[in-house]
């Protein structure tokens, strides 16, 4: 019987692995057409690698994490893999989570993108989806909102910065190198974050 | 000794660039190649980096190269991997190839870790022509 976080990473897992076409192109516009290929191959480890039995919330994402850092190979890997990694440790021993459990969380894993990447908002990268994110994360939560509405609420958002990446030049990884050139383009890390959000609010719903 | 990790993108440029610096370098030197994926395909792994560089380790220090962006972060996660509180890893902030041939040079004389690393990092402002 599948624990309910394998299920939500397998869902995560599924989103990228079908949108692994679309990400590639993303990245073959700025980069070097390898975040879909990378980021599929890292999560098909992920499903082979994870225990569907396991409970403990912190232990499965702390697993996706080693994965992901040894196996996507690209940015991705050390920047996704520092994330479910903080992540993991706020999780450690839980089999459910409230939503300050969330809210620690999130923020644990944007921190440690942050600081893995030394970046932050505004320079065409995967945080452009996830900060609006997370402040939609402890809005809804301060609002009161239901998990489904802050679900929403926190993918809509994502969704805004994915297409807000679109209009500014990179200034990190890759896509640095083309500069002006690449502005019009999506960040492929901001998209797959983006499906990441929502793949997580659609098994949840 | 210094021992030396190199990381790249690619399994071919780093065991490429420890080939080069070993015929510079003198015996005894740990150089260490930390380059592509478990299965030969291009990219970094912060598991094989920290491996590498603890085998690199004698305890004098661990100077680690990288080619590109995401070979620094790789690198940096391996970092906070290490559990041994003694071992001194640094990632010198320097070309590739020409950083670590000079930092082989250096380290095989048995200099010190700051002597490694700034001869390392000279290949910064090496002039070719």
């Amino acid at each position: 019987m599948p624990s309910r976080i394998y299920e939500c990473i397998s869902a995560i897992g599924n989103r990228i692995i079908e949108n692994m076409d679309f990400l590639t192109e993303l990245d073959r516009e700025i980069g070097d057409a390898d975040h879909g290929i990378n980021m599929a191959r890292g999560f098909t480890e992920v499903m082979k690698g994870l225990d569907p039995e396991e409970t403990d919330i912190g232990a499965a994402l702390k697993k996706v994490s080693m994965i992901l850092i040894s196996k996507v190979g690209g940015a991705s890997g050390p920047l996704y893999g520092t994330a479910y990694m903080k992540a993991a440790k706020e999780a450690m021993g839980k089999t459910s989570l409230t939503t300050d459990d969330a809210i620690a969380m999130m923020r644990a894993a944007v921190d440690g993108i942050r600081q893995r990447g030394k970046s932050d908002v505004g320079e065409k990268t995967m945080l452009d989806a996830l900060v609006p994110a997370f402040d939609a994360l402890t809005e809804g939560a301060a609002q009161g909102k239901d998990a489904g509405q802050i679900l929403d609420a926190m993918c809509q958002a994502a969704a805004q910065g994915a297409a807000y990446t679109k209009t500014i030049a990179a200034t990190k990884g890759r896509a640095s190198y083309l500069g002006e050139r690449s502005i019009g383009h999506e960040d492929p890390g901001a998209a797959s974050s983006l499906l990441t959000l929502e793949a997580i609010r659609d098994y949840l719903k | 000794m210094v021992g030396i990790v190199i990381v790249s993108h690619s399994t071919k440029i780093a065991e490429g660039i420890c080939d080069l610096a070993r015929q510079m370098a003198g015996p005894g030197l740990k150089l260490i190649a930390a380059g592509g994926m478990e299965d030969g395909e291009i990219g970094t792994d912060a598991f094989k980096i920290q491996a590498a560089i603890e085998e690199a380790d004698s305890g004098d220090g661990v100077l680690i190269l990288c080619d590109l962006g995401s070979a620094v972060m790789s690198a940096e996660t391996a970092l906070e991997f290490l559990d041994n509180p003694d071992l001194r890893a640094e990632i010198a902030d320097t070309p590739i190839v020409e950083g670590s041939i000079a930092a082989a040079v250096i380290a095989s004389t048995g200099a010190p870790f700051d002597e490694v690393r700034a001869a390392a990092l000279e290949a910064r402002t090496m002039q070719k022509l």
